[in-house]
């Protein structure tokens, strides 16, 4: 009987070994399946992708107030949600910036942009930057596309002309989308670009 | 009149900004002369990148007999050069050259400067072709760190 405890806490404790590991410094790879966070949102009620109910997948993109590349891409972002949340890809923005570093990053101005500009998807505050870190966001906008199952499929950008919109010649996040929609390959599954960092708590 | 020399004296004084490409950050990337080139990319709106700068700017006054080349390469939008650069470049007097990063396909460039880069800043890249080695780095650094790898580079 002792034994067997030991046993499921030693199993336990390899566990966590295991996963404090593979969620380390890095984040997630393309491959990787995402962990459910929950995470309170602009109108006051906790959201986690398991409550985001009947969903194909999900487009995870790490934003911000303050940053001039989030808010050059903010309507590229609104754009995203209307075309895909009816095909079952909502998108879900967390801002994850310590709002000691980034004072226009605070809830209390989340929920003043999210309402100034309509944003019809959730706006979630990773107070502790732990979601974050387990994603391996490194800067505002950051996306990570998931499918049903919670597997990254896609992490970068939104496209490739982040000033200019019209001149956009690769949509790599609608790609994607499109992509995971029709069962296809996802021809660009990773992309970097410039953004802001993530101001990290010190 | 005084006005008008005061102006121009301090109109000539301030630097070009000149548009680049990635093409042109592979010049310097590819180079084959001794010159050791220290790139390093920030932006006006990244304020760990505006606060490192005047370490950039140490290492253009000190090492301004050797051949060191630093490159400040603005990250800032096409848009904010006349609203935001050239007013930012102006206030703080800056001496290290100063270019506009305007190729739109970022992916491209920046797996240019480095495959593992994230795309981040600030990020400084620098370029020692004499002794065929390059450092990357992806967060800010201080005037004692530039100091040491320069030297190590020439």
């Amino acid at each position: 009987m002792i034994l067997k405890k030991l046993l499921a806490l030693s199993l336990l404790l390899s566990w966590l070994f295991a996963t404090s590991f593979s969620n380390g410094p890095t984040g997630y790879v393309v491959g990787d399946t995402a962990q459910d966070f929950n995470l309170k949102n602009v109108d006051g009620k906790m959201v986690s992708l398991a409550a985001m109910g009947n969903t194909k997948g999900y487009i995870v993109v790490f934003t911000c107030n303050h940053c001039p590349y989030a808010q050059a891409y903010e309507a590229r972002v609104i754009e995203l949600h209307k075309k895909f949340a009816p095909l079952g890809y909502p998108v879900v923005a967390i801002n994850s910036n310590d709002k000691d570093r980034a004072p226009d990053d605070s809830y209390e101005l989340m929920v003043e942009r999210a309402k100034e500009n309509g944003y019809p998807f959730p706006y979630l505050y990773d107070d502790t930057q732990s979601v974050a870190k387990a994603f391996g966001a490194l800067r505002t906008p950051h996306v990570f596309v998931l499918d049903q199952q919670k597997v990254v499929r896609y992490i970068g950008a939104i496209d490739d002309n982040a000033e200019d919109p019209a001149g956009a010649k690769v949509k790599y996040v609608e790609n994607a989308v499109n992509a995971l929609n029709t069962g296809q390959e996802i021809a660009v599954k990773e992309t970097r670009a410039i953004g802001c960092g993530i101001k990290w708590k010190q | 009149m005084v006005v008008l020399v005061l102006f121009s004296a301090g109109f000539l004084h301030a630097q070009e900004i000149q548009l680049i490409k990635a093409s042109d950050l592979k010049r310097w990337i590819d180079t084959k002369s001794d010159t050791v080139y220290v790139l390093n990319f920030w932006a006006t709106w990244c304020s760990p990148c505006v606060e490192e700068l005047p370490a950039f700017e140490k290492l253009t006054k000190k090492f301004a007999s050797k051949k060191v080349k630093v490159i400040l390469v603005s990250n800032d939008f096409k848009k904010a050069l006349d609203t935001k650069l050239k007013p930012f470049v102006r206030e703080k007097k800056l001496q290290s050259q100063v270019v506009l990063m305007t190729e739109p396909n970022t992916d491209e460039w920046i797996r240019l400067v480095n495959p593992n880069w994230s795309g981040t800043i600030p990020a400084t890249l620098i370029v020692a072709h004499k002794k065929n080695k390059s450092y990357f780095f992806e967060t800010p650094l201080s005037y004692t760190k530039l100091k040491r790898l320069v030297n190590k580079a020439l």
